[in-house]
């Protein structure tokens, strides 16, 4: 996982680079909240494109995340989620309340 | 789930969280041999994943257990028995409700049974308290010739040559 705080916009920029299951969400999910607990973001974009695998694993992960900085008073939103993995946040209703900013077609 | 098998494979192995993917990839290099979509792989391997997930988290509650995978190809399909010898679930239909979890304190999203009813065909559960869980799944797989023929078809509508 790599993350990126740009200043001027107050977004954290985080890619997650490996499959996301019930093994791997504990690791991610700690360097994510001292991320967000270091910054204090106003917006959180998580970047799938790196992303191979995923199981429900991922949609408590991402909720997680999304109360977190919800009661610091940010937004967060998805971007470049393969189909594979879309199909398992649009069956959960994720994407209701986490938006995927781009419409990549497959 | 009768009829002749054209093959089959056994795993066994301990309920550690690593072995998530372990499992998921042994059983995708097993399917592969039915000629699988790229999306039908993807399917199974998620299925997958959320059954072994349940036998470590639910069945043993990360203690110290075996889970095992007995594996079938049939002409058109491939079975997939997945189980340990856990504490078992004291309420199946509960548990196959989406959003229900037992464990929502550990981030859980409830929705491993209904990922894995919507992405194969069949999906079995059989548990008894105390003894265990058995989830036995069926996805079927078009043979890649019949897809192929498929495509000259729509490409011969189309005009192509």
């Amino acid at each position: 996982m790599n993350s990126v705080f740009l200043e001027k916009d107050k977004t954290l920029l985080v890619e997650i680079t490996e499959e996301i299951d019930h093994h791997t969400t504990d690791k991610i999910r700690r360097k994510i909240d001292d991320d967000i607990t270091r910054y204090m973001p106003r917006k959180v974009i998580f970047d799938f494109d790196k992303v191979s695998f995923m199981d429900s694993a991922g949609i408590g992960m991402i909720i997680g995340r999304y109360k977190m900085v919800n009661m610091l008073g940010g937004i967060t939103q998805m971007k470049n989620v393969k189909k594979s993995i879309r199909k398992i946040f649009e069956m959960s209703g994720v994407v209701k309340i986490i938006p995927i900013i781009d419409s990549m077609a497959s | 789930m009768n009829g002749l098998y054209e093959n089959e494979m056994k795993l066994e192995f301990a309920s550690k969280s690593n072995n998530e993917a372990f499992a998921r990839i042994t059983v995708a290099a097993f399917a592969s041999q039915l000629d699988p979509t790229i999306e039908e792989l993807a399917d199974i391997k998620t299925a997958v994943s959320e059954a072994v997930t349940n036998c470590i988290i639910h069945g043993y509650e990360n203690s110290e257990g075996i889970v095992k995978i007995v594996s079938k190809i049939f002409a058109n399909s491939i079975e997939i028995e997945i189980s340990d010898s856990g504490k078992g679930i004291e309420n199946i239909e509960l548990a196959r409700k989406p959003l229900y979890t037992s464990k929502s304190n550990l981030e859980r999203s409830g929705m491993g049974f209904t990922i894995m009813e919507s992405f194969m065909d069949e999906v079995h559960i059989e548990s008894v308290v105390g003894l265990g869980t058995k989830i036995t799944m069926k996805k079927i797989i078009k043979k890649q010739e019949l897809q192929e023929n498929e495509k000259e078809l729509d490409s011969a509508e189309l005009g192509g040559r």
